[in-house]
């Protein structure tokens, strides 16, 4: 009896110790902090910027990438010789690695070099003398790496090498070597070369001299043949000088000095990258660049993370102290005169899905943000007069909102070649104003857009020149001045217009019945469908009956390549801040059917072309100007296009964020952010403390459930027995 | 059983041919070799000419499946579909159209797809035979009756419920775990446990109803009444001789799957950023890269092939009487 009360005391007894045991671990447990920190144990604290990607960029070569996720990288890598000023607006050209802006000559046909102000009609070639800073060094890299006689230790390895090596990382002696202008005008060999596949190599056809021909005669040789055979309009001056010569004048190649495109490659990455058994590995220059930037290309697996760290061998280069009025305000100066970069490392982590983004980003696992449509309404509430600002939940956390209206255009193009809706007539013009008129872009960026967007007047995004703020600038087709703003007009208006191109209450005279326009589109999901119920509502209000042809992308640019097209939507991104980006948009010799260029419209006006023409070749001033706002007047009235909208950039950085100015042009931006990593360690750990209180209920539910069940089945067996 | 496995690897060969010529059509159906071209030229300033280069660099140049310009077996060999099938029978892979090495790839992508799938296969496994057990020896009580619904409930809701949920309550109200990513090694578990998790949790409906199926047809046989009658236990009965026999079935549905552990999940890996194979052939799809598109669907059908034949080579390893010829 004793014994057994002694041991029941002694159950009840170690039952009561486990239960502390566990209550105390649970107690104890929610003290824990970041538990969900999703990256390695002692990188707390460090001056590490984390960041995302959703889609391994394809291409890091700077002759082939072309798309924002790709220059996300190679920007901060490699140097062009110029780049824009981090703060002036408008946008600037300041050298990067060059020592000065380019001095440019100008020829005539027999080869005498013009005066700048002579007449741009007598100019057969422009010359571009580039001069780059000495002392300017490439990353530590294999290809550079030779032995006591100077010979390179990587450009013919052995199989037995070939075996020890899976990365980049594997190869021990990594050199450098200076940058020189040889190594641009290599790089510049290479946009020419047909197996590099440069996606500007046809522009620059047209652009730099002898680049065609060139071109045709490397057609069989390997990259590392280039080096050894010379292109016509491209040469090394000496050690830091080089020269390219272009057909005509062409002022805007300045800004295409500032693309990746242009800039450096050294001839040893190319002979190293060749080599078959690196191919194999997957160790190409399109996965690991070799630049003389800010940052190299640490750790490269674009299934996991890429990360980029400080290149020990960059050069000077110090942070803007200068910039606009208000920069000195926000505090955009007070690292003025500082040497760059400021991050020591970056982590772009893979994040394909926006909901575990945005989660992360709160919990201040990321450091800045953009803004799904599934949680700006978390972010960002709009007040009265319809600024953004954010909610106080953000407020609270010390987040900072930055706006800014990118450099693009989305726009609804008619195609001018079909029979209804295009051409030069009054009746069609008439028609497609009236369209112009009814499609209330106000409303789509409203209900579509969170107001993440501004409804344009022209061709023309605000930021690039020529554009024109207020009343002087609209579009006097579709809006009117009223009270300080721009207002559509009434949709009677629209219906007039209708009325008179003989479309009376949109009813087609030929057909008796309303007049049907076919609207080619690449939103086939059932996500798109109540924007294309919008755009059949914006449509009907003036008699027209929009029928959806959704296709996949592949046969939607098909129709535009064969002008079956009738009504589609498009857009452009600006390559560089200057009209002729998006005025090319609309000439003539640009058409996509007859040229396959990139007027996807075919619109063809002599007066506007002429316009053009003569615009393209102008430097900014006041001439130039008064022809762009002529051209402006000339596409306003003849309505090629309905100038749907610019986007509007919505981005969050935490409060430990600093030097945070949009810029739409300039790419490398990385060197200029600074962050305050004590500070967000700080709120790390005051935002990610672990709950463990839940798992507690959730054990105890469980037992509430099991005892019951035990009881029954021991019963049950009781009475099986029994 | 050599004969017969040599005689099944032999059926696999026309089997592996037909399937490759079906993703071929397919994939020329819907892409022609321009369409390729200009996905991976990008949007601006593509040229006629550029798209010409593109092609004549990767090999789409030729004709599709007959050229009619050569003679003899050259009719055949120089199309892209010779060019472009014949190393996958060597499991050489070849380089993609964006120009890495899909084998050296596919090496690096497998081993998060089964770190993915192995743990959530076994454990799901164990759950999901432990409550249909429980649902058994509980049968005709409102607990098998409670469980029954509760499966229908789970089965009922979407995957992408259990994820994204999974990842609201676990990763952000609790902050227990990581809400999504991956790193190599032990690093790995941290982000390991909710995705795995989340599909035992998800798997537990169908699985756990369709296993109690199978427990049920086998507690009516005679040899488990033969067993009570001994004097066993309920729980013996189960346990010893029940889940035994239920074996072969469980196998066929196991066995079959697990060389296709190694292709990955498409939805997990996507939101859990794990990279693995699953995320590798919706990219490839999305971006129009036919050469890991092939190589992809190649590698599932073998692998496919040979679940179906370890199935077959288990089944004489857990039933004596099964004899393969």
């Amino acid at each position: 009896m004793t014994v057994i009360m002694m041991s029941s005391i002694l159950s009840v007894k170690i039952s009561r110790f486990l239960v502390f045991c566990v209550l105390a671990v649970f107690s104890s447990s929610c003290n824990l902090t970041q538990l969900n920190n999703p990256y390695q144990h002692g990188e707390e604290g460090l001056n590490i910027l984390y960041s995302s990607f959703s889609e391994r960029p394809k291409h890091l070569d700077p002759a082939v990438a072309y798309s924002s996720n790709e220059y996300a990288f190679i920007a901060q890598i490699y140097e062009p010789p110029y780049q824009y000023h981090y703060l002036k607006r408008p946008y600037q050209l300041v050298p990067l690695t060059a020592a000065s802006m380019p001095e440019i000559r100008y020829y005539d046909q027999q080869g005498k070099q013009l005066n700048v102000a002579d007449a741009d009609d007598q100019v057969a070639y422009s010359e571009y003398i580039i001069e780059i800073k000495s002392g300017i060094r490439y990353q530590p890299h294999p290809a550079f790496s030779r032995d006591q006689e100077g010979n390179f230790l990587y450009h013919e390895l052995n199989e037995q090498q070939l075996s020890e090596i899976e990365t980049l990382a594997d190869f021990d002696v990594q050199q450098s070597r200076e940058l020189t202008a040889e190594d641009y005008v290599y790089q510049i060999k290479r946009l020419a070369h047909p197996k590099v596949q440069s996606p500007i190599a046809e522009i620059m056809k047209q652009h730099i001299a002898g680049f065609g021909e060139f071109s045709k005669s490397v057609a069989t040789l390997s990259r590392a043949e280039l080096k050894d055979v010379d292109i016509g309009g491209v040469q090394t001056i000496d050690r830091y000088r080089y020269r390219i010569r272009i057909n005509g004048k062409y002022p805007q190649f300045r800004f295409w000095l500032a693309m990746p495109f242009f800039a450096p490659m050294p001839w040893e990455a190319d002979v190293f990258y060749q080599q078959p058994g690196l191919k194999e590995k997957n160790i190409t220059l399109d996965w690991f660049p070799v630049g003389t930037g800010p940052y190299l290309l640490e750790e490269n697996n674009p299934n996991r993370r890429m990360v980029l760290t400080q290149n020990p061998m960059f050069h000077d280069e110090f942070y803007p102290s200068e910039g606009e009025e208000s920069d000195q305000q926000n505090g955009l100066l007070d690292d003025a005169g500082k040497k760059l970069p400021f991050i020591d490392k970056v982590v772009y982590m893979l994040e394909k899905e926006t909901i575990p983004y945005w989660n992360k980003f709160l919990q201040g696992y990321y450091d800045a943000s953009g803004i799904a449509s599934d949680s700006f309404d978390q972010a960002v509430q709009f007040t009265g007069e319809g600024d953004a600002q954010l909610t106080p939940m953000m407020q609270q956390k010390g987040i900072q909102l930055q706006t800014a209206v990118t450099t693009s255009i989305f726009y609804m193009g008619f195609n001018m070649l079909d029979p209804i809706i295009g051409g030069d007539s009054e009746r069609a013009r008439k028609l497609r104003q009236s369209i112009a008129i009814a499609i209330d872009y106000e409303e789509y960026i409203a209900i579509f857009m969170n107001g993440r967007g501004v409804a344009a007047q022209g061709v023309l995004p605000p930021g690039i020149y020529g554009y024109v703020e207020g009343g002087e600038g609209i579009n006097p087709y579709v809006y009117d001045w009223v009270g300080g703003a721009a207002k559509r007009k009434n949709v009677e208006v629209a219906r007039r217009l209708m009325f008179e191109a003989g479309y009376v209450d949109g009813i087609d005279p030929k057909t008796e019945e309303p007049l049907a326009l076919y609207f080619d589109t690449t939103s086939v999901s059932v996500d798109d469908r109540p924007r294309m119920n919008w755009y059949r509502k914006q449509l009907a209000k003036i008699g027209i009956k929009l029928i959806i042809r959704a296709t996949d992308y592949n046969r939607f640019q098909q129709k535009m390549r064969n002008g079956n097209g009738q009504l589609f939507l498009w857009g452009w991104n600006a390559d560089y801040p200057d009209p002729e980006n998006f005025f090319f948009l609309l000439y003539g010799p640009n058409g996509k059917v007859k040229h396959g260029g990139e007027n996807a419209v075919n619109y063809q006006n002599p007066k506007f072309d002429r316009l053009f023409e003569k615009m393209r070749n102008m430097d900014d001033n006041e001439q130039r100007y008064r022809i762009i706002q002529q051209m402006q007047e000339i596409l306003r009235h003849d309505a090629p296009w309905v100038f749907g909208l610019h986007p509007k950039d919505f981005a969050l950085y935490h409060g430990w964020y600093k030097n945070i100015k949009p810029n739409m042009m300039a790419n490398n931006r990385l060197k200029y952010t600074r962050i305050d990593a004590k500070q967000r360690e700080l709120k790390r750990e005051q935002w990610n403390g672990a709950q463990f209180w839940p798992l507690l209920v959730l054990a105890v539910l469980l037992a509430v459930l099991i005892v019951p069940a035990i009881t029954a089945y021991r019963r049950r067996v009781r009475e099986s027995l029994q | 059983m050599i004969q017969y496995i040599i005689r099944r690897c032999l059926y696999a060969v026309p089997l592996l041919i037909g399937v490759n010529i079906l993703t071929f059509v397919l994939f020329f159906v819907v892409n022609s070799p321009e369409d390729m071209a200009r996905m991976q030229l990008g949007q601006k300033h593509v040229t006629d000419q550029a798209i010409e280069n593109w092609k004549h660099q990767h090999g789409y140049d030729k004709p599709l499946l007959w050229n009619h310009e050569e003679s003899g077996g050259k009719r055949l060999t120089e199309t892209i579909f010779y060019r472009k099938s014949v190393g996958l029978f060597l499991f050489d892979f070849g380089i993609s159209d964006s120009g890495r090495n899909i084998g050296a790839d596919i090496k690096q992508r497998m081993w998060p797809s089964l770190a993915l799938a192995l743990p959530s296969l076994v454990v799901g496994l164990l759950v999901n035979i432990t409550v249909a057990l429980m649902m058994v020896l509980f049968r005709n009580t409102y607990l098998e009756f409670g469980s029954i619904v509760l499966c229908v409930v789970l089965m009922s809701i979407s995957s992408l419920f259990y994820i994204i949920g999974g990842q609201f309550l676990i990763g952000k109200l609790l902050k227990l775990v990581p809400i999504s990513g991956y790193d190599g090694g032990l690093n790995a578990i941290k982000f390991l446990v909710l995705p795995v998790l989340i599909s035992v949790v998800a798997g537990i409906g169908s699985g756990a109803r369709w296993y109690r199926t199978l427990f049920l047809e086998e507690v009516e046989k005679d040899y488990v009444r033969t067993a009570r009658a001994k004097g066993l236990s309920e729980t013996r009965v189960l346990f010893s001789h029940v889940l035994q026999n239920a074996m072969i079935p469980i196998l066929t549905g196991v066995v079959v799957i697990l060389p296709l552990l190694f292709m990955g999940s498409l939805i997990m890996e996507s939101f859990f950023s794990i990279p693995g194979l699953g995320s590798y052939t919706i990219d490839a799809i999305n971006r129009q890269d036919f050469a890991i598109v092939r190589a992809m669907v190649f590698l599932g059908s073998a692998l496919y092939i040979l679940g179906l034949l370890l199935t077959d080579i288990s089944y004489t390893l857990v039933d004596p009487r099964v004899r393969l010829s």
